[in-house]
């Protein structure tokens, strides 16, 4: 405890000489010892790699690899040059684990960044260590929402080291009803939330969907949240036939929405579109489905027709979908993206740092990150609150049979982005 | 009305999957006194082996059918000779400690194997298919489960009362000493208990995998369904299994009609009710 003090103090004397205007000399009116400049750069990255969330970190070692092959003779700063090592941590799943591995990340590996994605369970309690120690963070790959208020965020007082790009909830909805909007439906929605920290940001009253669908147009009807792991949805299907729903949304589990949409068929409830968070996002957990898979819709944040080229390896988002599927045989999943992105940011602050040694400074840069990665432009000065966070874009996609995989992605609206080509009309589940 | 009589008839065809859960943790309960804590990812276990056999193996369907609660017999008598049959004595807790570290190991195990993914076995249209009776709509897949239950339980009930094995079991259930005076192999008896029970979470782990997609991840939940099944229907009684299936069945889809977010929640009420009550009730249904 008292060594973590000393730690802060220096640090806070050392922004207090940086505060008095030397920043730009610092690094040759206080050089260094020798070996500083020799160390390598530090970033730790922690993510599910097992346990429930396994899926979303499904592509790390892909990734990864890829990026300490383009940092294989360091990173080019200025006229040096800087070794950086990576240092990988799993969550496990458990925010707990998450919390815990990220201040082993701080304390004993002494990371000058650390970088985290997948759902707020693995973000939040990371990000929430790196304010705390004051060590600069950059996550994704969590509604923004739920990772701003989550962490206890307001527009007056945000975070000091602590960065988020990804879509927010009202960009989902815009997407979902621009995808809704293509056929004439009796604009009647059924949603079905879980009662989890997913399930609880849907459907909250103001700023969840039932706050925010009446405003596009659209009435919503939630019989209720439900408990993760229900054998039944007999009261909800109910609900839904008793209303006319012929919209179906909501943010589900895999295996919950595997069983609902099942026994959804059973008992005759057959909606024209359903549009489903995080169940359908990856191929995995939708070949589950077998041909009940054909026609859902969901969002999607990163597809090989992206328009992005990575800052970091110039490679295309379709090129870094083809090496991924060339050397796993899997088809593409959208962590890629975002696992690559991250980096992006990351490796970049760590370019553009003053002093890259210098969690300060590096701080700093990845406050002023302004690039275009593999999900989208990053700059959290143009985010919702002028800093901390940034917003991606996202689009519509249909999960069609057929393909190498059985299944295949047709990209069906693309308001946000419509740099991103069309591949398909949307189908009715009514004509399939 | 024909929500509340839908709900309720939904309920009691998920009950049946409820029994086959529970009916071997029931079984290996009332005649070994073990509290097995690997139940549910034995069930999980089985449901990964049909998968496996399915997919990779490409084994027809009928055949992995036969294939798989066989082979979970064969797992069942292996464990508990190997294992388990060690443990037991006067002291309950040693195998309650081996069943947790094995419910432990099955799930990393299965992790490191099969990874995280979602799996699911697909039995094609039957899955999806149904039947409409006076306006409710019953699941064809549901009514397969509901059938099976029933069928595995009255052989359950045949082989207990009807057969030598069936006595056998019977008499080292109610006094192991005794019944090794007599000259009953009781270490063989407890492994074949452990077979049966096996078998059955054989055939609730072929029908789950197809029911939902799993994880190396599912057991607990599994478990704590065929624990409280087990608590209502009556501990070692056969068909308290089924009946207490389908009163949790019934009793969360009744949660459910007046509100999903009770669904979950009735079941547990209605457990905690009968677990109160019980000593007042004493031996419901045996």
């Amino acid at each position: 405890m008292s060594e973590r003090h000393c730690k802060l103090m220096h640090q806070k004397s050392r922004r207090s000489i940086l505060k008095g205007g030397l920043a730009a000399a610092a690094t040759t009116a206080f050089p260094l010892p020798l070996y500083a400049q020799d160390r390598p750069l530090k970033v730790g990255y922690v993510s599910p790699q097992t346990g429930p969330l396994a899926v979303f970190g499904e592509t790390d070692n892909f990734i990864l690899n890829g990026i300490r092959q383009s940092l294989a003779k360091g990173l080019q700063i200025g006229s040096n040059s800087k070794d950086i090592e990576i240092i990988v941590k799993d969550s496990q799943s458990s925010s707990s684990r998450a919390a815990s591995v990220a201040a082993d990340l701080i304390e004993s590996d002494e990371v000058n960044l650390l970088l985290v994605t997948a759902t707020p369970d693995t973000t939040n309690p990371v990000a929430d260590q790196c304010e705390l120690a004051e060590v600069p963070c950059a996550s994704t790959a969590a509604p923004w929402e739920a990772w701003y208020f989550g962490r206890g965020g307001t527009p007056e007082r945000g975070f000091d080291y602590t960065y988020h790009f990804f879509f927010g909830l009202a960009d989902a909805l815009n997407a979902y009803t621009s995808i809704w909007n293509q056929i004439k439906t009796n604009k009647t929605v059924g949603g079905l939330f879980p009662n989890d920290a997913d399930g609880d940001a849907w459907s909250h009253a103001e700023v969840g969907v039932p706050g925010m669908l009446p405003n596009l147009g659209y009435s919503l009807i939630n019989p209720g949240t439900f408990t993760n792991g229900t054998d039944n949805f007999t009261a909800h299907i109910a609900a839904f036939k008793e209303a006319n729903t012929e919209i179906l949304t909501g943010v589900l589990n895999p295996s919950d929405w595997n069983t609902f949409w099942r026994q959804a068929q059973q008992q005759g409830m057959r909606p024209k579109v359903a549009t489903i968070a995080k169940a359908l996002v990856f191929p995995a957990a939708v070949s589950t489905l077998g041909d009940l898979a054909d026609g859902l819709t969901m969002e999607v944040v990163w597809a090989p027709n992206f328009p992005f080229v990575s800052s970091l390896t110039n490679e295309s988002s379709a090129e870094l979908a083809s090496r991924w599927t060339i050397e796993t045989g899997k088809p593409w999943t959208p962590p890629l993206g975002w696992t690559h992105a991250v980096f992006e940011v990351g490796i970049n602050a760590l370019a553009t740092a003053s002093d890259p040694y210098d969690r300060e400074s590096v701080n700093e840069a990845l406050a002023a990150t302004d690039i275009i990665t593999t999900l989208g432009q990053v700059n959290f000065r143009k985010g919702p609150f002028g800093r901390n966070v940034s917003i991606t874009p996202l689009v519509g996609g249909q999960w069609r049979l057929g393909g190498d995989f059985r299944f295949e992605v047709d990209i069906i609206s693309n308001d946000f982005l419509p740099t991103v080509p069309l591949t398909a009309d949307l189908r009715s589940l009514h004509d399939i | 009305m024909i929500e509340l009589i839908n709900s309720i008839v939904q309920g009691i065809l998920i009950g049946g999957l409820y029994a086959l859960f529970a009916a071997g943790l029931s079984l290996v309960f009332g005649i070994m006194r073990i509290v097995n804590l690997s139940h549910g990812d034995l069930i999980v276990l089985g449901s990964f082996l049909a998968f496996f056999t399915v997919s990779t193996l490409t084994v027809p369907l009928w055949l992995m059918v036969v294939i798989i609660p066989l082979a979970m017999g064969v797992i069942g008598y292996a464990i508990q000779r190997s294992l388990l049959n060690k443990t037991i004595g006067p002291d309950v807790l040693p195998p309650l400690l081996i069943t947790f570290g094995l419910s432990i190991i099955l799930q990393n195990g299965l992790l490191q194997i099969f990874t995280a993914d979602n799996r699911k076995l697909d039995f094609g249209a039957i899955e999806v298919m149904s039947v409409e009776i006076g306006g409710i709509a019953m699941g064809w897949y549901a009514i397969l489960i509901f059938l099976i239950a029933v069928t595995v339980i009255t052989g359950l009930q045949f082989i207990s009362y009807h057969t030598r094995l069936g006595r056998l079991l019977r008499a080292t259930t109610d006094d192991p000493e005794i019944a090794k005076l007599m000259g009953v192999k009781t270490e063989h008896i407890f492994a074949i208990a452990m077979a049966i029970a096996m078998i059955i979470c054989g055939i609730a782990a072929i029908l789950f995998a197809a029911w939902t997609s799993f994880t190396p991840l599912s057991g607990p939940s599994r478990l704590l369904i065929a624990f409280e099944v087990v608590v209502i229907g009556g501990i070692g009684s056969i068909w308290g299994t089924l009946v207490g299936g389908i009163i949790l069945g019934v009793a969360q889809a009744l949660g459910g009609y007046f509100d999903p977010a009770w669904q979950t929640l009735a079941g547990h009420i209605v457990f905690v009710i009968i677990l109160v009550l019980r000593p007042i009730f004493v031996k419901g249904f045996r």
